[in-house]
């Protein structure tokens, strides 16, 4: 059941086990996995504060009703940049970081399959988004018509200034970024494995990841195509979306949707990875339904394909369109609930202990299964003729991203850096930071809900004074959460230092060894691990079978 | 210090869960005032309800679990990890359960749908950023903007938003409807996507530039509804409210008789005081320019150019006129105005937001030959 490591040998092999490059060049130069990594990881870091701001600077202005900070455009901007960044440069890289890091640890493979291109990768990445943050500078200021860029909205001249074009070249550069990691992803699992580790031996984390891959490879060529329309339309005078070209605005939203919802499957699928990973461990337990886990997400990655309209019910498709998309989309609950049930019986008659790591991972559940119902209640196509673009929809999305998404990078932040870094984080003050981030982050998005049912709509500035209490309450909670993510950037950093300065054992949690591979490694990590592969690899999920 | 007790009490009503007994706020979906919905208002109970429940089931076991099954308390883990039998039932019931939503989903979806026999029929078109109102039954035809006391208020820094009775929703010029009329609208846009929900009815439709949606509405009730664009529109988007006010026949009638004679009427092209010209060319500036060149004049930097200083809005009148009506590639025309408000538009923009040309134009002057007929 438990791995039994082959030693491998560093005396046989010293010619190979050279350290990492001197000075700050190592890192712009790096093709080993954990560097790259970690730049994912503190370039998610660095995203997630800087689009963190920018939802500060929104909740500022809704804290009462008129406006007091910022024009409206300038608020626009700030919806636009938030989701963007948010999306394309913290969770999305921040997943790329944990592939990179636990992929070939958790296969016993040495490296990524093409470890020049991961190089690349990285640093395209961080073209796209610098791309995208200059324009901000830009004379009109940065693309302000929502993330979903809509025509004829984005090419507008009185809308979006000078920054489309150049809103457009990112999203290309991170597109391509995210294709070479995905592809370099799926070479890697398909090739690199330890000879003992069948597909079905995989820990969930590499399955969720490869599905995801995917998806990427799938859809963000559909992305680039569409935003390639929006430059021909806007520049060479195409008419792909302008009615009186004989185009339609409504087949940008169909292609568009085409890609989104993929997407944002790309951003929760590993979030349900890194949650079967970390739940058993806490509770003692093998993961509850392995099999069931891989076939539920192979089949919510499908599904994700055939349900885009959702995000258009009111745009005015047939009836047909209407139902079969309202079908498609509540078929989606079967394979998310059977993946909760699984969770919930992961911990059940476990011997749980309650690390940070499990606190975030518990309220990830919970939390994402609240996004999960509202997403039941958009999927009733009459009743989303009332809850589109409101409020209920910030709820509902946010729900499905911050406390899921971004509380399951957290939770594989405290479960993995001891690991990573040989030093212990503080217990308490994580559990500090997990008990104000649990908070306040119902505070900030639960009363959204109200909101959106009461009536008002995203996307305003400004607002009618009976909306006021709820967006004031909002506001707060959004400063607090936003206030607490700053202790998880002193553990980090601590960690990173030295931590509580008490020694990691290889194992780190009780018996991890048992659960995946990477445990069975020294603490911290060497440069170079598993340049011999495992022989045995850890089963006890799947102990039936074997 | 209002404020401060205004948030407290916010944050232990919610703390208690008694949010609903407050009068002041609003928690849940409004039932509205026609049949789709009230019907869509059951399906949204049913569902939450559906979701309480199973919410209740799974976070129960999940709690009962964290709270009996850890470590402390010397629990030992099992170590099962597959039970078949336990896995299809809960694939099985839950598809029961969607099966089961879905079967009212769908007649509801069918009763929002029908759009057939209707009585009337309204075409409303969005513009950045207000809506416009035609009656393909009667010839009325009008444009309805957010109303002069919100325009005011949100335009000016530290104005207080509570001073104005229904703060940005309420128009100059409401959509009025007759009761318990089978009514249609057509959606359309001449610019962007727009969104006209009035949430009372029960459903939002977009106006799509260059296409047409359709959707239809049957009040039961006389009253005034109010709504907004819902579809992200540009700078002014959360400042396009809908007001409908819904009347019975004989109301409804004579409004249709006395709007049908307002139309007719011919702009007043008799002089005015310079006083009175900047009154109302602040009215005619607030409903058409206010939205891109700003309540100052000053424009946006980048986006839009100022009037404050513009050679072509200080230059000779005549040029001003011809550049308004006829529009650029950026700024649409603006021929609907008549001459008396173009030459209050002009006095305005001419002698305030920072102009001082010192002229003042009279309806006469700017008339165009069919305004006096």
């Amino acid at each position: 059941m438990s791995a039994v490591v082959d030693e491998h040998d560093h005396h046989a092999d010293d010619h190979h086990d050279h350290g990492p490059a001197k000075g700050l060049l190592r890192w712009v130069i790096t093709t080993n996995h954990k560097d790259i990594g970690t730049l994912y990881l503190l370039f998610a870091l660095a995203m997630f504060f800087v689009g963190g701001a920018m939802a500060m600077v929104i909740r500022a202005e809704l804290f009462e009703p008129g406006l007091q900070f910022v024009d409206p455009a300038f608020f626009n901007s700030m919806t636009t940049m938030h989701a963007l960044v948010m999306v394309f440069g913290a969770v999305m890289p921040a997943f790329v970081g944990l592939a990179n890091w636990q992929i070939p640890l958790m296969i016993g493979a040495a490296d990524m399959a093409l470890p020049r291109m991961n190089n690349m990768s990285f640093w395209m990445l961080v073209a796209g988004v610098l791309l995208l943050a200059s324009t901000l500078f830009m004379e009109g200021g940065a693309p302000n018509g929502g993330w979903t860029l809509y025509p004829p909205l984005v090419l507008q001249p009185i809308t979006v200034g000078k920054a489309l074009p150049f809103a457009i070249f990112s999203v290309h550069l991170l597109g391509i970024s995210s294709i070479m990691g995905a592809i370099n992803i799926i070479a890697t699992i398909f090739n690199m494995r330890a000879p003992s580790m069948k597909m079905m031996d995989m820990p969930l984390f590499v399955w969720t990841w490869l599905i995801t891959a995917f998806l990427l490879i799938a859809v963000m060529p559909v992305f680039a195509g569409a935003v390639t329309m929006l430059l021909t339309d806007k520049f060479f005078h195409t008419s792909f979306f302008n009615a009186a070209g004989g185009g339609d605005p409504v087949l940008y939203e169909h292609i568009f949707w085409f890609f989104g919802h993929p997407e944002v499957y790309i951003m929760i699928l590993p979030t349900f990875g890194v949650a079967s990973t970390i739940i058993p461990v806490f509770a003692r337990k093998p993961l509850f339904g392995y099999a069931s886990m891989v076939w539920a997400t192979g089949s919510i990655a499908f599904l994700s394909f055939i349900v885009w309209a959702h995000h258009m019910f009111t745009v005015g498709l047939p009836l047909a369109g209407e139902l079969y998309f309202m079908y498609a989309t509540m078929i989606i609950a079967v394979p998310t609930g059977v993946k909760v049930f699984n969770w919930t019986a992961t911990m059940w008659k476990g011997a749980m202990t309650f690390e940070t790591p499990m606190l975030f991972s518990i309220a990830f559940v919970v939390l994402f299964t609240m996004g999960g119902f509202t997403g039941l209640m958009m999927s009733i196509a009459p009743a989303d003729f009332q809850y589109h673009d409101t409020y209920f929809i910030v709820a509902h999305f946010h729900y499905t991203l911050v406390p899921a998404s971004v509380f399951i990078l957290m939770a594989a932040g405290y479960f993995w850096l001891p690991k990573w870094t040989g030093h212990m984080y503080n217990e308490k003050i994580g559990q500090l930071h997990f008990w104000i981030s649990v908070v306040s982050v119902n505070v900030l998005f639960f009363p959204q809900h109200f909101l959106g049912l009461a009536g008002m709509p995203r996307r305003i500035p400004d607002y009618a004074v009976q909306f006021a209490d709820w967006n004031m309450i909002s506001s707060v909670g959004g400063f607090i959460f936003g206030a607490s993510q700053l202790l998880f950037l002193y553990i980090v950093i601590d960690t990173i230092r030295g931590g509580t300065g008490e020694k990691v054992s290889d194992e780190v949690w009780e018996d991890a060894a048992k659960h995946s591979l990477e445990w069975t490694l020294p603490s911290p990590l060497p440069y170079h691990t598993w340049t011999t592969p495992p022989s045995v690899v850890p089963t006890e999920h799947v102990l039936d079978s074997h | 210090m209002n404020k401060a007790k205004q948030l407290f009490a916010g944050l232990i009503l919610m703390a208690l869960g008694l949010g609903a007994a407050h009068a002041d706020y609003t928690l849940n979906l409004m039932k509205g005032v026609t049949k789709v919905s009230n019907d869509i208002y059951d399906l949204h109970m049913l569902i939450l309800w559906i979701c309480v429940f199973i919410g209740i089931g799974v976070f129960g076991a999940m709690f009962y679990s964290i709270y009996h099954h850890r470590k402390s308390k010397g629990h030992v883990a099992a170590q099962f990890h597959e039970n078949t039998t336990v896995e299809i039932i809960w694939t099985i019931i839950p598809t029961l359960i969607l099966i089961g939503m879905a079967i009212p989903a769908t007649k509801t979806m069918l009763e929002l749908s029908d759009i057939d026999k209707s009585d009337m029929t309204i075409q409303v078109t969005g513009h950045q950023w207000y809506w416009d109102y035609k009656y393909l039954d009667n010839d009325i035809h009008f444009e309805s903007h957010l109303d002069e006391a919100s325009e005011k208020v949100h335009r000016t820094p530290g104005a207080d938003p509570r001073s104005v009775p229904h703060y940005l929703l309420n128009v100059d010029k409401p959509l009025v409807i007759p009761v318990k009329k089978k009514v249609r609208f057509v959606l359309t846009s001449t610019d962007v996507i727009h969104s006209w929900w009035v949430p009372d009815f029960g459903w939002k439709k977009d106006a799509n530039p260059g296409f047409i949606n359709e959707a239809s509405t049957y009040v039961e009730k006389p009253g005034t509804y109010r709504g907004q664009c819902t579809e992200l529109c540009g700078r002014d988007h959360g400042f396009m409210p809908i007001v409908v006010i819904a009347m019975e026949q004989v109301d409804y009638d004579a409004w249709v008789k006395k709007t049908s004679e307002q139309q007719k009427q011919k702009p007043d092209l008799s002089d005015q005081t310079t006083q009175q010209l900047l009154t109302h060319g602040e009215s005619v500036y607030l409903k058409n320019c206010v939205g891109c060149h700003q309540i100052n004049g000053a424009g946006v930097p980048g986006l839009i150019p100022a009037l404050t200083g513009s050679a072509i809005a200080t230059g000779k009148w005549e040029s001003l006129d011809g550049f308004l009506r006829a529009g650029t590639s950026k700024m649409p025309k603006f021929d609907k105005l008549n001459g008396k408000e173009v030459a209050e538009l002009l006095t305005y923009v001419r002698n305030n937001l920072g102009n001082k040309v010192g002229d003042e134009l009279q309806p006469k002057q700017t008339a165009l030959p069919d305004d006096d007929e």
